[in-house]
């Protein structure tokens, strides 16, 4: 296992950021651990669970499946950044609203697929909705609220 | 006029509790703020890694870990040297109970490992790729021995022996040969043979279930930092901090109030985070080597390593008479326990036929040790299994007898004054409403199609009372701080402070939740046993009633009038009567702006052990649709109806109800433990052990009834344990209506559900081909 770092530039929620990398590490490492950006989670280190969601280039992506020395180059966004300033995303606050979290170690990773849905598809249907989350596992709602959430704030985003 | 109906805040005028609000730690959540097991970084930070068994079964004749203790960047090596051995002792943890001797074990291998990815030894160092480097380092020298994974092959009188000195406890005389049976427990009423000879139909029926894990997305993670005076503080995802505490200093032999023990936030547990696997082990670490060391598992590990809940085998036989009389109920029990003893097998023993109204019953379990992870408690720990094989047998039951399904268990409800069979009769309950409610509800009327089918089943858990503080500081300007010692699992938090607002009459908005490290407040027991929102509440109106006091002596003493005389009403002081004066009401904020010149801060407190704790039932309805050609099943609708007491934070009770029946779906449909020949885990990840997806499942509709508990002051019942009994059982059921195949074994997979309907070589089989 090589230990020699590789310098990366990248731009993370629209800022210009800098780090240095191990060659096995991956993308959800060095925001967790270099620039402890924690609101990405580690549920599997897999692919499996979605709790590592984030976009690059604007297409969704698990985080633990993308190397640290990918990004160089391309543009990264997490759950930090899904609020603008003081103000929620629709998102965040129909799942707060809806009750659509309980645990909320899921969340983030949920709220960035959801984002990426409502991007290429502002009126999804429930069984879009359920389809594209098929990625994110949530072990204590059983979905339900959260799928009620998606589908209110799309609502709402498509009347504003 | 008593003291409680002085601090009334008036009768079912609720103003806060059973509303629907944002939760206080929403906002944290839902943009990545909250802390959780493995988001706390520190400065010159070790990175901890522990090296685990490749053998299911072996004796541990060496560890050599003087290479690894070599390497550049390892800061310290641990091994079962460093970890207490301690004498059998047992101790609480959530409803089951856990003996140091085996935790100690369990933590650190000692002479034998039990189970593949039993924990041998574990390093510190300034990388998690160095870390990993020296755990190949480490050369451990085993005899690998035969091993055993099936609970009925571990019974066998030529099974290998985990234990070699473990004589089976509860049975009479003691046998002389050691086995791998731990226990035999036994609770009878009536005479169950009478029972029989009376029945006109009797069903008596084998199943079998599989392991399945809590399956909780938040890995176990912790980080200990233990200074040189021995003064220690750990960090960690827990259910109960105050045992992570207890169980810690044992096995390190560290005085208890030198640890002070912080809950991050819980990414759940289920029951799962209620015992102690890294936490010891990193203290350990940071002892050794000075430095703070942080340790997450990976998912991997968190399969192989921590505790599924059982698999077990039973045979349950049930009789009635024409009329749907249950005349006698009978269980036997097969639990595995994993590798150490203390599977639930006597709670499952408890509440097998909890929902009826039995005068003949009996139920018998034993409690085996098999070569598998030890089981940890997962949502009504012991009660799925068993009340899935009698929910089951009642099911066929009403279909030999022609009778409804819901009209024969409320012929035979359980009931305000129903003797149970491990001893006390129950108080007021509320399975009658459960059953009226899923009898009148349209689901239950709705039409089927082809290959469809409907099935219900009823569940019980008992909820526990247990060791609960609270503390309300007040701030000057009204508002109030709540400190309690419950981690939040799935927002006790909200209900917490609904019931604090409306007991003080402030706004929700003026209270703030914390929860307190172990040195903050008093001793509390753990979040589980669906105790957390009842037992801290309790503490939490009674640490409001502490201030309200304290308020209404402030206030006599500025309006120089008896204590006596000044009430609580709607969030004021008030003279009782117009003979006490005339005064203008006093609200908490004005109080709490005069408090330094009328005596100093306001502080309400409350150290309880909370008691009077109400059973819940719960009645699920679920339609299924079988594909003939792939086996596989379809939840089409699905309805859960429980008994919540009194649902103060209703929509978190719905989401308890969501969570638990789709983690039934789950047990039912598709989770499962698979082993080789050779004794090890072939499915430790989420690809291969598949918990239900958003798209395996519809919206899971909810019905809350509230048959308040009459200890509680607002009827809180627990609710988060219930809803995962009855699903396993109704989707057997309705598979059965569907398809006209009854299994006997969870889970029903398609290839499980194909073969069964290949090998019926019926018109099903025909239309499979």
């Amino acid at each position: 296992m090589s230990r020699t770092k590789t310098h990366v530039a990248t731009t993370i929620n629209g800022d210009a950021v800098e780090f240095l990398c191990e060659p096995q590490q991956t993308l959800l490492d060095v925001l967790r651990d270099g620039l402890h950006l924690t609101g990405s989670k580690e549920g599997c280190a897999s692919g499996d669970c979605g709790a590592c969601s984030v976009t690059l280039d604007g297409r969704l992506v698990c985080a633990c499946l993308v190397l640290g020395v990918e990004v160089n180059g391309h543009s990264v966004e997490t759950i930090e950044g899904m609020a603008d300033g003081e103000n929620l995303h629709p998102l965040q606050q129909k799942f707060l609203e809806h009750a659509a979290l309980q645990c909320g170690v899921c969340t983030p990773g949920f709220l960035v697929a959801a984002k990426a849905l409502l991007d290429v598809e502002p009126d999804p249907t429930e069984t879009q909705v359920r389809y594209w989350l098929a990625g994110n596992l949530c072990r204590c709602t059983g979905y339900d609220k959260i799928v009620r959430a998606v589908l209110d704030a799309a609502a709402d985003m498509r009347a504003s | 006029m008593s003291d409680s109906e002085n601090k009334s805040s008036g009768g079912n005028g609720l103003k806060w509790v059973g509303t629907r609000q944002v939760r206080p730690d929403g906002v944290d959540k839902v943009t990545g703020r909250a802390s959780f097991g493995a988001d706390l970084h520190v400065p010159n930070m070790l990175i901890g890694k522990v090296l685990r068994s490749p053998h299911a079964h072996a004796r541990i004749l060496s560890i050599d870990t003087s290479k690894a203790e070599a390497l550049t960047g390892v800061k310290a090596v641990v091994t079962r040297e460093d970890i207490n051995d301690l004498p059998s002792e047992m101790v609480p943890a959530g409803e089951m109970m856990v003996n140091y001797r085996d935790i100690t074990r369990n933590v650190m291998a000692r002479e034998k490992v039990l189970y593949e990815g039993h924990a041998v030894a574990a390093v510190a160092a300034i990388s998690e790729s160095i870390g990993l480097e020296a755990l190949s380092l480490i050369d451990v020298e085993y005899e690998v021995l035969p091993h055993v994974i099936d609970v009925m092959e571990s019974m066998k009188p030529d099974a290998p022996l985990l234990h070699e000195g473990m004589i089976t406890q509860g049975l009479e005389p003691a046998p002389e040969k050691p086995s791998n049976v731990a226990k035999r427990v036994e609770f009878a009423i009536g005479d169950v043979d009478a029972g029989f000879a009376a029945a006109d139909v009797i069903v008596e029926r084998e199943f079998n279930t599989k392991p399945v894990h809590q399956a909780y997305i938040e890995p176990h993670a912790c980080l200990a930092n233990v200074a040189k005076d021995g003064k220690a503080e750990l960090w960690c995802t827990t259910q109960g901090h105050f045992i992570v505490r207890g169980h810690c200093a044992k096995l390190l032999g560290m005085d208890i109030s030198k640890l002070r023990v912080t809950a991050s936030e819980i990414g759940g547990g289920f029951g799962g985070k209620t015992v102690v696997y890294l936490e010891p082990v990193a203290l350990a670490l940071s002892r050794k080597s000075g430095q703070p060391v942080k340790m997450t598992m990976t998912r991997e590990e968190v399969f192989r390593a921590t505790g599924p809940t059982s698999g077990a085998h039973m045979r349950i036989k049930i009789g009635a008479t024409k009329d749907g009389r249950i005349t006698a109920a009978d269980g036997l029990f097969h639990y595995q326990a994993g590798a150490f003893p203390g599977s639930p097998v006597q709670l499952g023993c408890m509440c097998a036929f909890a929902p009826y109204d039995l005068e003949n019953a009996r139920t018998v379990g034993f409690d085996v040790v098999v070569n598998r992870p030890k089981v940890a408690a997962y949502r009504a720990p012991g009660a799925p299994i068993a009340e899935y094989g009698a929910e089951c047998v009642i099911d066929e039951l009403a279909k030999k007898l022609g009778m409804d399904p819901l009209e024969l268990r409320l012929k035979n409800a359980a009931k305000e004054g129903t003797q149970t069979v491990y001893g006390p009769k129950l108080g007021v309950v509320g399975l009658v409403e459960t059953l009226e409610a899923a009898k009148a509800h349209p689901h239950y009327k709705a039409p089927l199609g082809k290959h469809q089918g409907r099935g219900v089943a009823s569940g019980y858990w008992f909820n526990i009372g247990g060791e609960s503080c609270a503390t309300l500081n007040m701030s000057e300007d009204g508002s109030a701080h709540l400190v309690v010692g419950t981690p939040d699992i799935g927002g006790s938090r909200a209900s917490l402070c609904l019931m604090a607002a409306e007991e003080l009459g402030i706004d929700l908005d003026k209270v703030h939740p914390l929860i307190g490290d172990t040195a903050s407040l008093g001793y509390t027991f753990l979040t589980g046993g669906s105790r957390a929102t009842f037992a801290t509440g309790m503490a939490v109106v009674e640490a409001a009633w502490d201030v309200i006091d304290k308020m209404r002596e402030r206030v006599a003493k500025i309006w120089d009038i008896p204590v006596d005389a000044v009430i609580w009403e709607d969030g004021h002081a008030r003279p009782a009567s117009s003979n006490a004066g005339a005064f203008e009401p006093m609200s908490v904020a004005d109080i709490a702006a005069m408090a330094n010149k009328t005596g100093g801060p306001l502080v309400g407190n409350a150290a309880i052990n909370a008691q009077g704790a109400g059973p819940s039932f719960g009645t699920h309805i679920v339609d299924v649709g079988v594909d003939i050609e792939t086996g596989h099943v379809e939840i089409l609708r699905y309805t859960a109806i429980q008994d919540a007491g009194k649902a103060v934070s209703p929509g978190y009770v719905e989401g308890q109800l969501q969570g638990g029946a789709v983690q039934g779906i789950g047990w039912a449909l598709n989770e499962e433990y698979v082993y080789g020949e050779d004794g090890k885990l072939q499915n430790a990840g989420f690809l291969d052990y598949r918990i239900p997806v958003c798209s395996d499942v519809p919206m899971i509709d909810t019905v809350i009834v509230e048959v308040p508990n009459p200890t509680h002051r607002y009827g809180v019942r627990g609710v988060g344990e219930t809803p995962i009994v009855p699903p396993m059982a109704a989707i057997t059921n309705a598979i059965e209506q569907a398809i006209g195949i009854r299994f006997n074994e969870l889970p029903m997979s398609p290839p499980k559900v194909l073969a069964a309907i290949d090998a019926s070589k019926g018109p099903l089989a025909d239309a499979a081909e």
